[in-house]
């Protein structure tokens, strides 16, 4: 199989097996890209993407325009901050009157859950999810697993730990669905208190101490403590977040075996993980952020290139 | 109905290769400056057998690369198709190299076509030769190769099977016609 069966990438929950492995597999062929001379293909020429970001970006929203402009797409940004949602505009609007340009693909960011799944039902263009609200965050998961695969060969079995602020992270949840659907073992730790609602649908092992977490895993994904949405009122103080949940050179020495160390970024150095893990041997931060290119790459030839 | 037709059987088609390779020699002068890229998926195994002639011919390997063309290809512009795209891998620079292309079958010339402009993104070759093991016609794009294993007239309903050791267990070329 070459094609996917879903025409729009709104999250991983319910995207079959099939789905996911041709997205990562397709990976390395854009990977190759980026090391050439000339860092660019031919393949969405005459296509037109819009990066509609509700929410602010920046990292995802220039991972994802070097991904459209490496396959020659033609972009289009729109910002909510510097736009017509100020003047009261509501989101059907806004996304039909941008779609009357005649836009193939949306790559869209928003602060309310299901918002990409509101639009691709009421639109004719193909949307990209690039996070909605504390629901999923597709690509990052993607690149997540991409990343781990480049490190352990294949994920069947691999046992992955998230740890942080899980009921607010949309990259959590996607990684839980996507990691699970390609057969890895998936826990989450945390305090209790940043725990989401539905842990128990999730299918995953809970810890509460990070030892025993530790203890379990080959690959960690340490989250993002989001000082932005005062996530102090979820735990005493960042001092005493980092001394029971901060990931520490200490602590993974304890293991006496290497295991892999993940981030999506932005790091808050000191807080979720010392400078010394981030920027250590087993630490495969900045590989992610080059397969995020590149994952996003393989996103939007799919989608864009999919029959109708 | 479906019948099939033996151009070339094993040993003719080890014959061509050699036949090829010695051409190759001959207008290049030799293996100096030389890389084989084999388009893939069969075009990478022709490649790789060429490559082991001038080898035996020669005593030295030349450079030999795989291109993938998936992302150059015009059909996937215009919705035809999403094929699945495998990885480039040429790990030297083309730069000043003679380059000779490798392809199992010569028929639009739209791979090709498409492999040019991947070449091209990859760096400026001094020149850019084509080996075609079967040319079968219907050009749709003014291309021709260097080098013909065979030159095969067929009609558009026919099929050109080239078999290769590494995919199929034997080599051998085969036309199939298809018969109402």
């Amino acid at each position: 199989m070459s094609s996917l069966s879903i025409p729009h990438l709104l999250g991983l929950q319910g995207v079959p097996k099939e789905d996911i492995s041709l997205i990562l597999d397709s990976t390395d062929s854009f990977l190759e890209i980026l090391d050439r001379p000339i860092k660019k293909v031919p393949t969405l020429q005459g296509k037109t993407v819009v990066n509609l970001f509700f929410e602010n970006s920046t990292r995802t929203r220039i991972s994802f325009e070097l991904a459209e402009r490496r396959l020659s797409a033609d972009v289009v940004n729109f910002a909510a901050s510097s736009s017509s949602v100020k003047k009261g505009e509501t989101l059907l609007d806004t996304a039909r009157n941008i779609e009357a340009m005649k836009v193939d693909i949306v790559v869209m960011r928003h602060s309310a859950a299901g918002a990409g799944h509101f639009l691709s039902e009421r639109c004719t263009s193909r949307f990209i999810n690039a996070g909605d609200g504390a629901h999923e965050h597709p690509t990052q998961a993607l690149l997540d697993m991409c990343t781990i695969r480049q490190k352990h060969g294949s994920l069947e079995g691999l046992n992955v730990c998230i740890i942080g602020d899980i009921g607010h992270s949309r990259v959590a949840r996607s990684n839980i669905y996507g990691l699970i659907t390609m057969g890895a073992n998936v826990a989450v730790c945390g305090p209790p208190s940043m725990f989401p609602y539905d842990l128990e649908k999730l299918g995953v092992r809970v810890f509460t101490n990070i030892d025993e977490a530790l203890q379990f895993s080959d690959v960690i994904n340490v989250l993002r403590i989001q000082l932005e949405r005062d996530a102090g009122a979820d735990f005493p103080s960042l001092r005493e977040y980092h001394n029971s949940f901060g990931i520490t050179r200490e602590r993974l020495d304890k293991l006496g075996r290497e295991i892999t160390v993940l981030h999506p970024g932005p790091i808050n150095r000191g807080v979720e993980i010392e400078s010394e893990v981030a920027d250590g041997p087993y630490s495969v931060i900045l590989p992610q952020v080059t397969n995020g290119v590149a994952i996003r790459m393989a996103v939007l030839y799919l989608i864009g290139t999919r029959a109708e | 109905m479906k019948t099939l037709q033996n151009i070339i059987d094993e040993h003719g088609f080890d014959r061509m290769l050699s036949r090829l390779a010695h051409e190759i020699l001959e207008r290049n002068l030799g293996l100096d400056n030389l890389a084989i890229i084999g388009l893939r998926t069969r075009g990478e195994f022709v490649a790789q057998r060429l490559a082991s002639k001038l080898e035996k011919i020669e005593g030295t390997l030349p450079e030999l690369g795989v291109l993938d063309v998936t992302l150059y290809r015009d059909d996937v512009r215009q919705h035809l198709r999403t094929p699945e795209v495998r990885a480039t891998d040429i790990a030297f620079d083309i730069t000043d190299k003679n380059v000779v292309l490798v392809d199992d079958v010569l028929f639009t010339g739209r791979t090709v076509r498409s492999a040019l402009n991947a070449l091209v993104d990859l760096g400026r070759a001094r020149t850019i030769q084509l080996v075609a093991l079967v040319d079968r016609g219907h050009r749709e794009v003014p291309i021709r190769a260097d080098f013909i294993g065979k030159n095969i007239p067929t009609s558009r309903g026919q099929e050109v099977r080239v078999h290769l050791k590494e995919v199929d267990g034997h080599d051998g070329i085969d036309l199939v016609s298809i018969e109402d």
